[in-house]
């Protein structure tokens, strides 16, 4: 397994599993509150839409000639990993709240258990609509995720490997407690796909609008150290900025 | 809202998020590589250097707009 094999598989473990973990929170909000059975079968209809959607998308994206392909899949990681890597660093500067699993486990939970009952074919409604929306929203991130890193590296197989063992980890913990994985450290990781995302964006766009990197495929490396030094270089910053900021209020005050 | 609607405006935040500005610079950016590599100059810089001026403008937009 090559450099960029090895990225691949991390950054698909680690962008669905930041997905998996969400998905799993509105899925045991709708089975606590409105019955497994609703929450199981919206769990089930989503994932036989997302097999849809990859057995539609997944083929036809292999027939693309690569250079293209890498144009336009570098453009969009870039654009979605700098959405990713702008709300981890604003959190991380404490611009914006941390995200708490927890409560949003507690709100979805309440808006559950206050839901009219409207039952179906002996499925509760409300409880199969939000899980099958949950999952379905998150699922085709990762189905996006893994479609575009795959095709765009040659290999679906190895990101849909990275993301299966993802799923097998969020489920079997999920399983095992629960409860939400509030204490899975979601901004790090965040963080971490964010940086991941925009560094194949970077390099994939560059090779997709035909400039050629110096050191070929080694320069991945490279890009990967220079967002990151970049990326904590903002977080340094913002924090001290943020920090004067409220220094000065409070003298005002 | 239309369904047709709601559809646009799924993809819309889907892909496009929170600020248009990223998307809208990136795309300038990976055109202007691609403008200059058509040219015969090596390109390859210009990206990396503009994805932090397009990170650091759009969380100065979102720390001024929060």
């Amino acid at each position: 397994m090559n450099t960029g094999d090895a990225f691949l598989v991390l950054s698909a473990f680690l962008a669905s599993g930041v997905e998996f973990v969400e998905a799993l929170t509105i899925v045991l909000a709708a089975g606590l509150a409105r019955g497994w059975r609703s929450s199981l079968a919206g769990l089930g209809a989503a994932t036989l839409v997302l097999a849809v959607v990859v057995a539609a998308l997944g083929p036809a994206l292999t027939v693309i000639p690569l250079q293209g392909l890498r144009l336009v899949v570098g453009a969009l990681l870039l654009v979605f990993g700098l959405q990713w890597l702008r709300k981890a660093i604003l959190r991380a500067s404490g611009y914006k709240a941390l995200h708490d699993e927890d409560a949003i486990f507690a709100r979805e939970l309440s808006d559950a258990q206050g839901a009219a009952h409207l039952e179906r074919a002996g499925v509760d409604w409300y409880g199969f609509t939000l899980a099958f929306k949950g999952v379905l929203l998150e699922g085709l991130e990762v189905v996006f995720i893994v479609l575009t890193f795959g095709s765009a590296q040659g290999s679906i197989w190895l990101a849909a490997a990275g993301a299966a063992a993802a799923l097998v980890l969020v489920a079997g913990v999920g399983v095992a407690v629960r409860a939400p994985l509030a204490r899975v450290p979601e901004n790090a990781m965040k963080f971490a796909v964010g940086v991941m995302l925009t560094t194949f964006g970077i390099f994939w766009s560059v090779e997709g609008a035909g400039a050629d990197w110096p050191g070929s495929d080694a320069a991945l490396l490279g890009v990967l150290g220079f967002v990151l030094v970049f990326s904590f270089g903002l977080v340094r910053l913002l924090r001290r900025e943020r920090r004067t900021r409220l220094r000065t209020a409070e003298v005002r005050a | 809202m239309t369904w047709l609607g709601r559809f646009g405006r799924f993809w819309w935040e889907f892909v496009i998020g929170d600020d248009w500005l990223v998307a809208a610079l990136v795309a300038v950016a990976i055109g202007a590589t691609a403008a200059l590599a058509a040219a015969g100059v090596a390109a390859w810089w210009l990206l990396p250097l503009a994805v932090p001026f397009v990170l650091w403008l759009s969380l100065r937009r979102a720390i001024r707009s929060a």
